[in-house]
This record gives C-alpha cells, sequence and structure tokens, in this order.
C-alpha cells in the first residue's frame, strides 16, 4: 500500500517518516505511555495504524488541506498522533500550552483560525467552550479522556476513540484521498505551526516546513549519535518547540521510542522506571532535583552524609576530566570507580539518569555548579543554544568540549555571525519559513540573504569557536556612566543560590543597578524549618529579617563576582527588595516557559522601583494577583529595600575608552 | 414528594431514580440516650443525599445504622425492595454498600495501592491456600482487581503516591485515599462521612469535584454528612435536617433553606 508514500530522494515529510518507520522498525516500540499503573505500548506499526485511523476520521469529519488543527493537553501518544494525523490529511497542527488560559487560547486558535481542536480532557474542552464565540471558524472538537463530558452537547464535540473508529468504518471511502494527500507533501509545505512565547507582545506562530525538522533532526541526530534503540522521555510542553524536534523531529528520524509519564505529578518516577538514554531538561528541572537531593542528604545519617560527602568531593575533582576522556591518575580512577558503586551509580539510579548518554539543558543558563555536579556523576549534560525560529539547533557542545559558561560551537549546516551591536545572528536549514500572517515581523528577523536576527547578544570566543551569550540584545543598556549594564547576566548569577528562584536587574540609564528577588520556597522553607523559625505564608517568609540578610550576603558574593568583569562591573546591585509574591505567568510577569517580562513588571512595580531608587527604607505596596482559576485578588505588604555593599570599580577601564 | 417507585427529572437535569433504600421510623437508644428518634427517610437511586445538623444530632449514628455498625431497636431498613434483617457490617458491604470515615480508618502501614485494594475484598473469591501459592485463579483475580483499583486510581489522580505509605501522606490525601477505597468496592450506595471535614477551600473543591465525578461517572447514589453549608447546597439534591436526634426538615436544598423549623434550629436568623 505504501508505494505511492515512498519518494526517491528519501522521506520528505512527517508521515512519509511514519511510514518508513512501520516498515523498517516494525515491531520496536515506537511510543509508551503509563496508564493504570502499568507501561502501554505501542509499535511503529501499531502507531501508523492509530495515526491513519484518526486521519481518516478526521477527512470524514470534513478537514480540508491548509486547515490548522489544534492540539493541546499534556504529552500523550494520542496528542501526538493527532499531530502527525493532522499532517497526514494536508492540515497543520498547532500544539497549544496546556496551562494557557481561555483568552490566550482564544488569541492563538483564531489568528490561525483553527476549524479542529483535539484535546486531552475536560479542563481544556471548558476553555474552548468559553470562548467558542470569538472563533467564528472554529468547528469540531476531538476530546481523548471522556470523563466528565458525557453529559456536554456533543453537537461540535467527538471522543477521540469514537473519531478513529469512523475513520475505520470508512477506510474504503477515504484511504485513496488520504494516500494522495500525502503524496503531495513534500519539503516545502508546513510541517507544524508553533506559536512563541513571546516575551513581548503578541505571541508569533512560527511556520516550520518538513525541510525546517527533517534537516535538523537529521544533523542533531548524527551530531549526538542518536540510535534507533534510544528512549527519551516526553514531558515538556508540547507547544514548545523543543519537545517537538525531540518527541517528533529527532524521534522519527532515527526511530526511537517516546515516553510519556502518567501524569505530571509522577514524572520523577517514571523518568526513574524508563531510564531515557537522551534527556533533555531546562536548567530549572535539573536545580530543582540537586536542591532535593542536597536537602535529602542533610536529613541522613552520618555515615551516610560523610560518604556522600567525600565521593562528591572526589567526583568535583575528576569527575569532568573521566568523562571528557583526559589523562587522569590510576589511583583517582580508583577511588572514582569506589564512589561509583557507593554513590554515584545510586544517585543517578535515584534521579533516573541511570543509562543517560546525552543529556541537554538550555533555554536558561545554568549555573556552574549545577552544571558540574551532574558532569562530575558521569551524566554526560551538555548546553545547547537554540530558538524557534531556528528549529531549535544553533550551536551545541560537542563531546569533550563542554563549559558551563558557553552554549557550544555552531552546529552542522550552521552558520553564526556577530552584528556591530553585538546581535547574533544565524543562518540554517531549519532557519523557519515566516511568522504567520505576520509579514512585518518576519522581514524584521529574516533578511533576504536568509539570516535571522536572534534578539541575544553574545560573542564568539577567540581559539575555542564557542558562542557565548551575555543576555537579549534589546535588554542590554548602557548605564548612565556609559558603562554596560546587562541585567541578564547579574540574574543569572543571583539565580545560581538555591535561595533565589527569581530576580529582576533594573538599571538602564540610571546610576545604579537595583534588583528584585524571589525567595525560593523550598530551599528557604526547608531552611527555616532546620532552624525552627515558623511562618505561615510566602509572604511571611519572604520578609523575615534573617531571610533578608541570607539573600544580602548572596547579592554581595554576586556583586563581587561581577565587579571582577571588567565589561560589566558597572552592574552591581546597590539595593533590593524580596518581593512580597512570587512573579508569575499567570499575572502576566513570565512567560509560559518562564522568561521575565521586563516591561509588565516595571509597569506594575513601578511604586517598588521608585522607593529602590529615592532612598526610603520601606515601602508599601497592593499587588492584584489572578488565581488559576481565573478569579483575581490582591496582596498587601509592607517591603524593606535594603542596600547592599558594592566593590569599589577601577575607573582606569572607563576612563580609557 | 414524588411517588416512590417513579424516575424523576431535577430542574437542573439530573435524573433521579426510585427509591433504593428506605429508612422507616428508626430509633436508636445507646441505655438511656436517645441518639436517633423515630425517623423516617429515603435514599433514591443516583441521587448525592445530604444529613445535615448540628453537632450531636446523631448524624454519624444514622450512617452506621445505614452501614449496619448500630442496629436500630425500632424501626426497619429497608434495602432494593425488601426489609433488610440485622446484620453485621461485613454483610451490608457484600450487598454494595461502602463507606468512608469521619476519622480517617485507612492501614497506615500499608501503602495506598495496598489499601485501595482491600476494598476489593469483597469481589475475591479464591481462598487464602490459593492466594499463597497465587497460581491459576488467585493469579488472575488480583489481576482483575488491580485493574479496577488502578482505574479509581487514575480517577481520584493519586497515581503518584501510589507506592507511598499512607502514614506519610498528608490529611487531605488520606481523604482521598479513603474514597478511593470505598469506591474500590464498587458501592451502589456510597457513604460519605464528613468527607471535607478539616479541608482548606482547595481541598473541599477538589473533594467535591470528585464526589460529583464519582456520582456522574458511575451513577453511584451517594449519601454525605457534612458540617459546610456551601457544599452541601451545591452537591446534594436533597438534605434531610436532623437536631437532636429528630428529623426536621427534608427536601431540595432549597426547601431545607426556607423551612423555619430548620432556620431556627440550625441555621440561625433569616437573612433577608
Amino acid at each position: 500500500m505504501a508505494t505511492p508514500l515512498v519518494r526517491a530522494d528519501g522521506p520528505q515529510s512527517v508521515p512519509a517518516l511514519l511510514h518508513r518507520n512501520a516498515t523498517q522498525f516494525a515491531n520496536a516500540p515506537a511510543y509508551r505511555e503509563k496508564e493504570y499503573g502499568i507501561w502501554q505500548s505501542w509499535t511503529w506499526a501499531q502507531t501508523r495504524d492509530e495515526v491513519e485511523a484518526l486521519a481518516l476520521g478526521l477527512m470524514e469529519m470534513g478537514i480540508n488541506e491548509g486547515d490548522f488543527v489544534s492540539v493541546i493537553g499534556r504529552n500523550r501518544p494520542y496528542l501526538y498522533w493527532a499531530m502527525m494525523a493532522a499532517e497526514m490529511c494536508g492540515a497543520v497542527p498547532v500544539p497549544l500550552y496546556q496551562d494557557a488560559n481561555a483568552e490566550e487560547m482564544a488569541y492563538v486558535m483564531n489568528h490561525c483560525g483553527a476549524r479542529f481542536a483535539i484535546v486531552g480532557d475536560q479542563e481544556q474542552v471548558d476553555k474552548i467552550l468559553d470562548v467558542q464565540d470569538q472563533l467564528p471558524e472554529f468547528q469540531q472538537m476531538i476530546y481523548l479522556d471522556p470523563r466528565g463530558l458525557r453529559k456536554y452537547d456533543h453537537a461540535a464535540m467527538k471522543q477521540y476513540s469514537n473519531v478513529q473508529e469512523l475513520g475505520r468504518q470508512f477506510r474504503d471511502k477515504h484511504i485513496k484521498e488520504l494516500e494522495a494527500r500525502q503524496a503531495k507533501l513534500d519539503y516545502d509545505s508546513t510541517g507544524v505551526m508553533l506559536y512563541t512565547s513571546g516575551t513581548t507582545g503578541k505571541p508569533k506562530g512560527v511556520v516550520l516546513s518538513n525541510r525546517n525538522i527533517i534537516e535538523t533532526a537529521k544533523s542533531s541526530s548524527e551530531f549526538d549519535n542518536l540510535r534507533q534503540s534510544d528512549d527519551i522521555l516526553a514531558y515538556l510542553p508540547m507547544a514548545w518547540v523543543g519537545d517537538f524536534i525531540f518527541s517528533v523531529g529527532q524521534a522519527m528520524w532515527t526511530g526511537f521510542c517516546t515516553n510519556c509519564p502518567e501524569s505530571a505529578d509522577t514524572m520523577h518516577v517514571d523518568l526513574r522506571e524508563i531510564g531515557p538514554t537522551y534527556y533533555f531538561a531546562p536548567p530549572r528541572v535539573f536545580e530543582t532535583q540537586l536542591t532535593s537531593v542536597m536537602i535529602r542528604m542533610e536529613d541522613a545519617s552520618r555515615m551516610k552524609k560523610w560518604l556522600f560527602d567525600t565521593f562528591m568531593a572526589h567526583a568535583r575533582k575528576v569527575g569532568p576530566a573521566i568523562l571528557d576522556g583526559k589523562p587522569v591518575s590510576q589511583w583517582d580512577r580508583f577511588k572514582y570507580k569506589l564512589g561509583e558503586a557507593f554513590v554515584y551509580g545510586p544517585l543517578k539510579n535515584t534521579l533516573g539518569f541511570s543509562r543517560v548518554r546525552v543529556g541537554y539543558t538550555a533555554g536558561e543558563a545554568i549555573g556552574p555548579e549545577i552544571f558540574d555536579f551532574y558532569r562530575s556523576l558521569g551524566i554526560n549534560l551538555k548546553q545547547l543554544y537554540g530558538q524557534t525560529e531556528a528549529t531549535v539547533f544553533i550551536t551545541a557542545q560537542p563531546d569533550g568540549e563542554v563549559r558551563s559558561d558557553t552554549v557550544g560551537v555552531t552546529c552542522p549546516g550552521v552558520e553564526l555571525k556577530i552584528a556591530e551591536n553585538g546581535e547574533v545572528f544565524y543562518r540554517s536549514p531549519g532557519v523557519f519559513v515566516e511568522y504567520y500572517k505576520n509579514p512585518e515581523s518576519t522581514r524584521d528577523t529574516k533578511d533576504a540573504e536568509g539570516w535571522v536576527a536572534t534578539g541575544d547578544a553574545g560573542f564568539i570566543e577567540e581559539g575555542t569557536g564557542h558562542l557565548r551569550i551575555i543576555d537579549r540584545a534589546k535588554d542590554v543598556g548602557k548605564m548612565a556612566d556609559g558603562s554596560l549594564f546587562a541585567p541578564k547576566y547579574v540574574e543569572n548569577k543571583l539565580k545560581f543560590f538555591p535561595n533565589i528562584l527569581e530576580a529582576v536587574v533594573f538599571g538602564n540609564e540610571k546610576d545604579e543597578c537595583t534588583a528584585f528577588i524571589n525567595i525560593d520556597l523550598t530551599a528557604v522553607g526547608n531552611w527555616a524549618e532546620r532552624n525552627n523559625i515558623g511562618y505561615a505564608s510566602y509572604q511571611e517568609l519572604a520578609r523575615h529579617p534573617q531571610v533578608m540578610d541570607t539573600i544580602q550576603s548572596h547579592v554581595e558574593a554576586v556583586n563581587a563576582s561581577v565587579a571582577e568583569d571588567e565589561m560589566l562591573s558597572g552592574c552591581q546591585v546597590h539595593r533590593f527588595v524580596v518581593l512580597h509574591k512570587e512573579l508569575d505567568a499567570d499575572d502576566g510577569e513570565l512567560t509560559r516557559t518562564r522568561k521575565v517580562r521586563r516591561r509588565i513588571i516595571e509597569e506594575k512595580y513601578d511604586d517598588i522601583i521608585t522607593a529602590l531608587y529615592d532612598g526610603s527604607k520601606s515601602v508599601s505596596t497592593e499587588t492584584e494577583v489572578t488565581y488559576e482559576d481565573g478569579r483575581k485578588g490582591s496582596i498587601k505588604a509592607t517591603l524593606e529595600v535594603r542596600d547592599a555593599a558594592v566593590q569599589a570599580v577601577t575607573p582606569t577601564k572607563l576612563a580609557a575608552e | 414528594m414524588k411517588d416512590t417507585a417513579d424516575s424523576y427529572v431535577t430542574a437542573d437535569g439530573r435524573t433521579i431514580g426510585p427509591v433504593v433504600m428506605e429508612m422507616k421510623n428508626i430509633t436508636l437508644r445507646f441505655g438511656g440516650v436517645e441518639a436517633i428518634k423515630d425517623i423516617s427517610f429515603d435514599i433514591r437511586q443516583g441521587e448525592i443525599r445530604a444529613i445535615i445538623g448540628p453537632n450531636g444530632a446523631g448524624k454519624s449514628s444514622m450512617l452506621n445504622v445505614i452501614s449496619g455498625f448500630y442496629i436500630p431497636q425500632e424501626g426497619e431498613v429497608w434495602y432494593k425492595g425488601s426489609r433488610r434483617p440485622p446484620m453485621k457490617p461485613f454483610q451490608v458491604a457484600q450487598q454494595g454498600i461502602a463507606r468512608t470515615f469521619q476519622n480517617i480508618a485507612l492501614f497506615e502501614g500499608m501503602s495506598v495501592l495496598d489499601n485501595v485494594m482491600t476494598g476489593r475484598l469483597t469481589h475475591m473469591k479464591t481462598g487464602l491456600l490459593a492466594q499463597s501459592f497465587w497460581k491459576g485463579a488467585a493469579e488472575r483475580e488480583e489481576v482483575e482487581n488491580r485493574e479496577v483499583a488502578e482505574k479509581i486510581i487514575d480517577f481520584l489522580e493519586i497515581q503518584a503516591i501510589r507506592k507511598t505509605p499512607v502514614a506519610r501522606l498528608p490529611y487531605g490525601l488520606k481523604k482521598r485515599v479513603e474514597l478511593a477505597r470505598a469506591l474500590a468496592a464498587e458501592p451502589s450506595i456510597l457513604l460519605l462521612d464528613e468527607p471535607m471535614a478539616g479541608m482548606n477551600v482547595e481541598e473541599k473543591e477538589d473533594m467535591s469535584r470528585f464526589i460529583l465525578d464519582v456520582n456522574d461517572e458511575f451513577g453511584t447514589t451517594i449519601a454525605l454528612i457534612e458540617h459546610d453549608m456551601g457544599v452541601v447546597m451545591d452537591l446534594s439534591d436533597r438534605v434531610v435536617v436532623m437536631d437532636y436526634g429528630k428529623k426536621i426538615g427534608d427536601g431540595t436544598p432549597s426547601e431545607v433553606r426556607n423551612n423555619q423549623a430548620v432556620i431556627d434550629a440550625y441555621l440561625g436568623v433569616a437573612h433577608d
């Protein structure tokens, strides 16, 4: 049956890859999901049948080529299949963030004019029903989990399995057309549309062609020697380009198995059970894991604590060198082997990293201590730099050249250049086609020769060719005395302290820098418990004098480290407040991928920023908060403004400029 | 009141079936104390029936009568059209009546999964000997029962604590595990004794949703005791009000709310 779908020049679309895998790796596992306590699995051949049944069902429901299909829910095989089925029908899948609120969903679905939505459960169904009036083109919803939906009006709603049933029933009627539509798909047809999280303004729809997806998947899989026998755990939002490339692009290209956790809460248990060989996580996940290990070690018996401390000290000394294959003495190797047996091995097993061959982190800078901790255990954790517009990969660290302060060398097929203002530009086969219905933004970002502006400022290190990123180009500014202001650089240094969850630094065109700090409730709460400090709320803990003292010492340590950098020594934090609430995506202060939205924060907390600069000792403020269910409330607080000691800046360099 | 044999549809579109359980003139004494005085009411198929009243009104005693833990001195319990003779709690459980307790009564040292599995006990037929060898029928039976238990774990969203010993869980989750164990018996009537006592608003919202979902998805008839008036008024189809062992009101939430005797005895002064 596959004859019309095979092309001489190789598979040129995601569905074509699916057909290839269904033939080539027919009985190898393609997807696993833990359900009812047991890992259910589907082979590539079964996957093809499931996807095809859904596609045929969609045909029966009247899907047209070029339609947009929203896919919303947590990572489940069924939803990955939904994306493939949509593409089979010549439609374009548009995955959305599952925790987006109804208005955010309405904006995206309206912008692309989605006719169909394939969603996970009642929660998503309710959200769409809420905004359905604003979606003139929207027609049918397909849901996966029927729980709680029995009594809903099913005029414009169908259960996923029923659609597949419909597809199997009307197979003969539509199969010819479905095959014809798949045969039309090539490198230039759209594979997926992903909305950027939008640090500024409304999200933009990034159109990625099959060329972008397949070329990127191919070169990146080769770069890291990904194999058909690899396993990954798919737990990051499906709407994020990274998950799409790992769980669809690379999974399709190499034919490895995508494992979906039982629920968001069981992620760590599932991680341990699967033991992925290829793993990706944003720095925050590694940070949380390390924090929980450290907290648990604090509670361990003295013998265990001693064992852990001794061998971890040894691991920090020789672990990275052994991983990179550098010369290490026999005695150190022996001690490391001993440590592997007593500490590293069991620890890796607990963390779920026993089998990891390649691990990546990206999205934000990772603290050097955190990075080194994992590497010293023998986990090949590396950094990469990428963005949605590049289909992820711009630079990555090759094995043996891993450092915490760079993001690696250019990936195969990628060209880099640095503009005069320091902004990084790239050109690659992964460069996106366009922003959907937004030619103006497309022109602003991508020039006629295909060079794309990353919006990040950075430089290529002499000698090694590694790229180093300083900050978002538009956030890099000048202090009043003309020295460089790079807030992210300082914020990252602050965030490397486990007690600090989030930091926002101000100071553009001012005399000195100031900062907002969010404490990490897990770390600080544990410390409070240990020291018998009672607190009733986040707010109360945040303004505890001892917490303030600790944060102050962290800020001062950062100042000392910032002062060492000649270019950025002006960015030392002179004054700071510990905020009374956590910055939250629901309040619009962070993006859904948890990046700080500076403009919004500046407007919202204008009164606190004023207090940071007018010398007052404290500031009273009232902040509106949005609860998860959309209700609004407000928090009142009086915040203490603290001064932090700064290092004297050597003025010689500035004078010399 | 509608005829006892008929189904009817409520104002918000819920279908309530015929009467499944009827309490006729129940009186329960402990020595000289009359905990329940001559109370009659019925429970209909598929409804959520609340029993409310001030402290010491006899609500928990009433629930204990239904579950067979107390045997009333006077009165009759009719279940599925026939009079129920005095029986032991396990016999009542075998008839399809499961319950949760006001003060959680789980096996603290056992995992959540094992606790839920104990709820399946009434459905297991193989004997001790067969189960210790765990071959053939016993193995099949365990697999089947585990599947039911897992579906309930999934339903109540407690997958993450499946293997956690109950003693380590916070209060709100223990309550949920208890509900899971009761559900594992696949009861036709579920008795909940203050399912939301001591919970915060968020936990109460979650629990309310689970109760509604259970009722909706499995069609389980639910009788519950609850103190939170907001919850009772939102959840239940009909409410029995007790005070000092006597029934002082019976009807839909809005009927009960406007009943002068109830207002005087329990809800306090009427607003507007």
